[in-house]
């Protein structure tokens, strides 16, 4: 339990739109450069995770994720109120993105790579 | 969780510096590095010219067609087309008012239809994969052996293309405007045009530019200037509580910087009033493409109830098609079909039941729906999933995050949002619910042009979503490299023009205004009374009344709330200037739904006190600019393209302005 607390405004809403792993993340600010809407901000200590200053400007477009030189530095989720679920056709299972226990990942590429 | 304390403010990490001045001269100055623009850029480049390219965003992703696109429309000068330029033309503006759905009016469609497939082919050399060329799709009949092209929704007519790799696009083409030396200015947010002697409806000189990162201002110098920015986005509704700006809205660079800044200019704008005659963008919306679907990017795939009991594709006749293939084919004697809702009855697209909303009502069909994907033939699940989702714009992400979390198209089915029975009417399922956007990226109003791409002000040029009735990826390539070379060909003779540093002045002063004040009003609050404004006085019916009354409060709100928003950083202070853009833009819009004294269906229009559908006396084109700050309001035949001092055929003005 946190003992220490603090007089700061409410989170926003969405306010985990990405996700940067802070012992991957090199610093290098790849993704505060090509952010087309400008929602991260490098952090003011050199080297160190870039700041989402701007969740609630977030156009969800993933090009922060695409453009990260470090495989899995940084991810982006669709806020809680955007997600859908599928079922599984065989077997009748129902699957979400979030969900606990998720199935394993299926790693077949797109088209053409 | 990001190392930096959160907990009381940081300074800003970028070097501040309000009002330090960079000048720079170029010969073509582009406003807006999206598709048209980079396009733009490199036609421009090409021919020796100096070229600045301006974006608010970082042009590497910029735009609405930034983060990518599936499938490239109007390529019918691809070798496998059934249809000409000339048929192309004549069905895509079969209708009312020329402007049926995306292909807009008649001269970016004859220049799209034109020079659609010859754009594609230079995305192809500057490195995109455009065809099957790893022959993963071989058999497929969406496929043509010879070319290895790969054809979306109709297979007999064959002029739209999917792109294998049309989600590096932007990439590719920054990398060649670097190539070819092009200035790129990154998030530099253009503000005002400069006109010679600081004249409204004087020759365009230029323009002036906000960096929102530095707030540092910009003074572009240019013999010409093309606009290709996007129209303004979000205009009725907005609310980042909600939804994030992720799907309330297009593209939330598009605030309507280019239709403003060209309006203070002098320049001449049409069809402002019309708004989309179908709901876009509702406030309860879901990623795009992110929702189980039948339609568009996911054209055709099967869709079943929660019991998987399948819902049945018909015919523009409405007979029932037994097959998928069958989903893909025109129907006999028709020529082509486009994919969208609306269209015609000689372009109407095989389509799920149309009454599928009474149908669901009645408990023929149970909710939740899904999209059926492992029932599809291989070849088209694997063109749906694998070729247009993770192409199209902002669908990467989807495909690679469903993907992480497990979703396989072979074995499941993503479902659809639930909605009232009605909403299923319309098939982009997943932006359907809520208060509605009345318009959204392309297919509006917005600046008047002639052959040349050429506005009413001399040395100021338009392409992309820019131009009334513009839109799609495709076309936006197109005029794109169409209004390089009209501007390049006009640079060659003009006289040199002086900016006016009276002009530069009163442009600082606006923009620099809400810096100098610590509270007011801040810019979300701003934006979302704005919205609201439009909303209510300029929705879905509207008339004298409340269109008059809509724009006391836009004037009132500009004496008041705007004249005392405050901004803390050079971010905020760009979003605050959005939020004068998008004032000036709703203006426009509600003084050109005053202009037009009649309902239309095709412009969306729904005057209560103008009840008679499109009479023909008001079938024209609208037109209206600022002359010494009064509004002038004209009109124009629908049809100006083809009419004196135009040629008649699309071919013959075509012939003599493309500059090839």
């Amino acid at each position: 339990m946190y003992t220490k607390a603090y007089m700061v405004p409410n989170p926003m809403t969405p306010n985990q739109a990405i996700f940067i792993d802070e012992k991957l993340c090199t610093g290098c600010n790849t993704c505060v450069n090509v952010c087309r809407t400008d929602v991260l901000l490098p952090n003011p200590e050199q080297g160190k995770s870039p700041v989402v200053m701007y969740p609630d400007e977030c156009w969800f477009g993933g090009c922060c994720v695409e453009h990260c030189p470090v495989p899995g530095a940084i991810r982006m989720e669709h806020p809680l109120n955007q997600r859908i679920g599928w079922l599984r056709k065989e077997t009748g299972e129902y699957f979400r993105i979030g969900m606990k226990n998720p199935p394993p990942p299926n790693n077949r590429p797109p088209a053409g790579n | 969780m990001v190392s930096v304390n959160l907990n009381k403010a940081a300074d800003w990490p970028y070097p501040v510096a309000y009002g330090k001045e960079n000048e720079i001269e170029a010969d073509i100055l582009i406003l807006g590095g999206g598709v048209a623009g980079c396009h733009a850029a490199i036609s421009a480049a090409k021919r020796g010219a100096k070229v600045v390219v301006v974006d608010k965003g970082a042009v590497i992703r910029s735009g609405g067609g930034g983060a990518g696109v599936d499938h490239w429309h109007g390529a019918c000068t691809n070798p496998c087309s059934k249809l000409t330029p000339e048929e192309m033309v004549e069905l895509a503006l079969y209708g009312d008012y020329r402007l049926n759905w995306e292909f807009g009016n008649g001269i970016t469609s004859y220049i799209l239809f034109k020079e659609s497939y010859d754009a594609l082919l230079d995305v192809e050399r500057w490195g995109i994969k455009v065809r099957d060329v790893d022959d993963e799709f071989k058999g497929a009949e969406f496929r043509d052996d010879k070319t290895r092209l790969m054809f979306a929704y109709d297979y007999d007519a064959r002029h739209c293309i999917r792109v294998v790799g049309g989600s590096g696009i932007k990439v590719a083409m920054y990398e060649e405007m670097k190539r070819l030396g092009v200035q790129i200015f990154d998030f530099i947010m253009a503000t005002s045009l400069l006109t010679e002697s600081g004249k409204q409806g004087s020759r365009v000189i230029g323009a002036t530019g906000l960096n929102i990162r530095t707030g540092e201002f910009y003074i572009f110098k240019a013999g010409a200037t093309i606009i290709t920015t996007g129209p303004a986005t979000g205009l009725w509704i907005f609310s980042t509580e909600l939804i994030g700006a992720a799907t309330s809205h297009g593209d939330p660079n598009n605030s309507g910087e280019g239709t403003a800044m060209a309006w203070q200019a002098g320049a001449e704008l049409t069809m402002m009033e019309k708004v989309s005659p179908m709901p876009v963008s509702g406030g309860f919306a879901y990623p795009m493409y992110g929702t189980g679907n039948a339609h568009n990017t996911w054209y055709a795939c099967t869709m079943v109830d929660a019991h998987g009991k399948e819902i049945p594709w018909v015919d523009r006749d409405g007979n029932i098609l037994n097959t998928v293939a069958a989903r893909y084919h025109d129907a006999p004697g028709q020529k082509a079909f486009f994919n969208g809702p609306n269209l015609p009855y000689e372009l109407k697209s095989p389509s799920l039941i149309p009454d599928l909303p009474e149908r669901i009502m009645k408990g023929e069909y149970v909710l939740p729906l899904y999209a059926d994907l492992p029932s599809m033939p291989e070849l088209e699940r694997r063109a749906i999933w694998g070729i247009m989702i993770p192409n199209e714009g902002k669908c990467k992400i989807i495909y690679h995050t469903y993907q992480h979390a497990g979703f396989d198209p072979d074995k499941d089915m993503l479902q659809t949002n639930v909605m009232p029975p009605d909403r299923y009417f319309f098939y982009p399922y997943w932006n359907s619910m809520g208060p509605r956007q009345w318009r959204e990226g392309s297919g509006g109003g917005g600046l008047f042009f002639d052959w040349d791409l050429k506005t009413s002000l001399e040395g100021l040029y338009v392409a992309g979503t820019a131009t009334w009735a513009g839109g799609n990826h495709a076309g936006s390539a197109s005029t794109g490299r169409y209004a390089a070379r009209k501007a390049v060909a006009y640079v060659q003779n003009i006289k040199e023009a002086q900016v006016n540093r009276a002009q530069v002045d009163k442009e600082k002063e606006r923009v620099y205004a809400p810096v100098t004040r610590k509270d007011g009003i801040g810019w979300k609050e701003l934006r979302a009374g704005l919205a609201r404004i439009m909303q209510d006085y300029c929705g879905e019916y509207k008339n004298e009344e409340t269109l008059t009354m809509g724009l006391r409060w836009l004037n009132s709100i500009r004496e008041s709330e705007a004249s005392r928003a405050y901004a803390r950083n050079p971010h905020e202070l760009a979003r605050t200037l959005e939020c004068f853009t998008r004032l000036t833009v709703g203006e426009i819009v509600m003084n050109a739904s005053l202009n037009r004294k009649a309902s239309s269906k095709a412009l969306g229009l729904n005057r209560l006190d103008y009840p008679a559908i499109d009479p023909p006396e008001w079938k024209k084109l609208i037109t209206m600019r600022l002359e010494n700050g009064d509004i002038k309001v004209g009109e124009r035949p629908v049809d100006y393209q083809l009419q004196s001092p135009n040629a008649s055929t699309y071919e013959g003005n075509y012939r003599r302005h493309c500059s090839l």
